[in-house]
């Protein structure tokens, strides 16, 4: 069973009398351990893809099963717990809680799964280990450069033990010397059986995939795999 | 989500931003802060009254001539002299309620001293009067039966007059004053009673036997007690029983019809104290209801400041949604943070409000009594003013599509 099954999915905006389909009969499906680029320009509907991958959206019309439940039938409280028990986010601009140490915000998923202090403490510490952090568990966003706030917030991705990593534009913010340590992080954790899907619109960052998806005009105009550039 | 979690991560927002925090809270410790002390000052001034009528008496009733009504028409008290003094005779032998009664003739006149001359008011009236209205004596004695059977010319002054006619350390026993141009000899001082709970000095008065009064001060009327009768009942409990006395006595010997109004009135200090005391509770109920409102902003001030903090960390709700956050969590954080607010600002009010009755109450020599269970009520009431202003907010930041909140610059 692939982790994510799309099947002829749409979604419409309506603003007044405009009609926009931003996804326009989509169909995708994506195995355990993919590292997945897709790619588009703005406007392409790949951001409106990646909302409905995330469990942050529901399709006009058409089916998307993660981990074989259909996210078009779940209600508010269940798409959020699909989102922290199955996915972890990581955005362009990083996102921590500001004037909140790393760790602490390595913390929060595990927060909202109601795990108890002391479990919580040793998972975001082996977490941030693992991103290469586990020395500055202290440090708040302020006090860290843009390459180690997304080390910290891909271990927040990762605390929760996903089965997807679903990242928008993960190296949109970072230097090039950044982008390959960040890149190279994703590409672990995909041989580590973790699913990584990378929204971008940077040919270099999707020459990090194993399979690139090209999205235009709300359709998927192409679909390959791909030997991956080591990072 | 543990609860404790809850308000421990509410507690480190609000930290986040002292200043404002503390200003918000502002409203909230004025608002708790003027109830608990406006409450505190109440009470006291209440205990004030109430140990003021303990010391007039609370066994005190007081007989006055005329009704309070007649015919529909309020006639005032005193309107006429219609208690006798056989009334007076019957009360004090009749009656197994009443301890002893004793008449109070009253006037205002001149008194002159060697040095120095007062306006006062002239209490005409028997030995008994002091046993009455339980009131000691200071200096010399107090006039006897055998004053008030000769007319002696005999003066006993209230401490107030002593003072004003021959100082603080002046010794006026023995002296002579004149009253009316009426020679009197001071024979004595009373002890100081204070001040009634209207604020009338009691002390501003001078004692002479009935019999002297009615000859030489208030002319006229032998057989009419012109004036009151005041009556101690055996105990405070007896009181209501001596005035059932009273009025049937009253009415048995003026020959009153079952449908004809009293024409004389008994009140007993209780009363009068219930009514000062109904009074004072007014005027706390009002003043607290003004100090509610200031609470009531208090409570604006948090929903404002709150759906400020909601649009500002519109991103921060995004991201913790993302990342699992249910919309009663994000409701539960908003609210917790307006409830951290209100309740800390109302302990804060709480120990701000009794500092503040303390002083006052020093300041005017009131007794204060803060009471427990309005403290407890003005903290819960901040807690419900949080939540109630705090969940306007809440919802808002829990409604919030997690798309538009990530997107939101």
């Amino acid at each position: 069973m692939p982790l994510i099954e799309i099947q002829d999915v749409t979604k419409v905006y309506r603003m007044g009398d405009n009609v926009l389909n931003a996804l326009d009969g989509v169909s995708l499906s994506i195995e355990e351990g993919e590292l997945v680029a897709i790619m588009g320009a703005s406007g392409s509907g790949k951001s409106t893809l990646m909302n409905l991958i995330g469990c942050l959206d529901r399709p006009t019309s058409g089916k998307y099963l993660l981990a074989g439940k259909d996210v078009g039938k779940m209600g508010v409280n269940e798409q959020a717990e699909a989102r922290n028990r199955l996915i972890g986010f990581v955005f362009q601009n990083f996102n921590l809680l500001a004037r909140t140490s790393a760790q602490e915000n390595v913390e929060l998923p595990l927060v909202y799964q109601g795990i108890g202090g002391r479990d919580r403490k040793r998972r975001a510490i082996s977490a941030l280990t693992r991103v290469g952090l586990g020395e500055r568990l202290d440090h708040t966003p302020a006090q860290l450069s843009g390459g180690q706030q997304q080390r910290v917030a891909i271990a927040r991705a990762i605390v929760g033990e996903p089965k997807l990593i679903l990242a928008d534009e993960p190296t949109g913010a970072l230097d090039s010397k950044t982008t390959v340590e960040v890149m190279r992080l994703l590409q672990d954790l995909g041989k580590t059986g973790i699913t990584v899907v990378i929204v971008t619109h940077e040919p270099e960052v999707g020459a990090y995939a194993n399979r690139l998806i090209v999205v235009r005009d709300g359709k998927i105009i192409e679909d390959k795999h791909q030997e991956p550039v080591a990072a | 989500m543990n609860p404790l979690v809850t308000v421990r991560l509410a507690i480190i927002a609000l930290l986040r931003n002292k200043m404002r925090s503390f200003l918000t809270m502002l409203g909230v410790i004025i608002g708790v802060g003027a109830v608990i002390a406006v409450v505190a000052i109440g009470e006291g001034a209440k205990a004030q009254v109430a140990s003021s009528f303990a010391a007039m008496g609370t066994d005190l009733l007081i007989v006055m001539p005329g009704s309070t009504s007649s015919g529909g028409a309020a006639g005032g008290f005193g309107t006429g002299p219609t208690l006798t003094w056989d009334d007076l005779k019957a009360m004090q032998t009749e009656l197994s309620s009443v301890k002893s009664a004793a008449p109070s003739l009253r006037s205002n006149a001149q008194i002159l001293g060697e040095e120095q001359n007062w306006s006062t008011g002239v209490t005409g009236t028997t030995p008994d009067y002091f046993v009455v209205r339980n009131w000691g004596i200071d200096k010399g004695i107090a006039f006897g039966q055998s004053d008030v059977d000769s007319s002696s010319k005999v003066v006993v002054l209230g401490a107030t007059v002593s003072t004003k006619l021959f100082g603080e350390s002046g010794d006026p026993v023995g002296q002579i004053v004149r009253i009316k141009s009426v020679p009197f000899e001071v024979i004595g001082v009373a002890a100081k009673k204070g001040q009634s709970p209207m604020g009338q000095d009691y002390d501003d008065t001078v004692f002479i036997p009935s019999s002297t009064y009615q000859r030489f001060i208030g002319k006229g009327l032998q057989k009419y007690l012109n004036g009151t009768i005041f009556v101690a009942a055996n105990s405070t409990a007896e009181v209501p029983k001596a005035q059932q006395e009273i009025v049937a006595l009253l009415r048995d010997r003026h020959h009153l019809a079952p449908n004809e109004d009293d024409d004389f009135s008994v009140r007993s200090l209780a009363e009068v104290a219930d009514a000062q005391a109904q009074s004072t509770n007014t005027l706390t109920t009002l003043l607290t209801a003004i100090a509610a409102v200031s609470l009531l902003v208090g409570g604006i001030g948090i929903m404002n400041i709150m759906l400020v903090s909601v649009t500002e960390r519109t991103r921060e709700i995004g991201v913790r949604m993302a990342i699992g956050a249910k919309p009663r969590h994000i409701l539960a954080q908003f609210l917790a943070e307006a409830v951290a607010i209100s309740m800390v600002g109302g302990l804060l009010g709480v120990g701000i409000g009794t500092i503040a009755a303390q002083r006052i109450a020093l300041q005017f020599k009131w007794p204060t009594l803060i009471r427990p269970d309005v403290t407890l009520i003005a903290v819960a009431f901040s807690a419900l003013v949080g939540i109630g202003f705090g969940l306007y907010p809440a919802r808002k930041a829990s409604k919030l599509d997690p798309i538009q909140a990530l997107r939101f610059e």
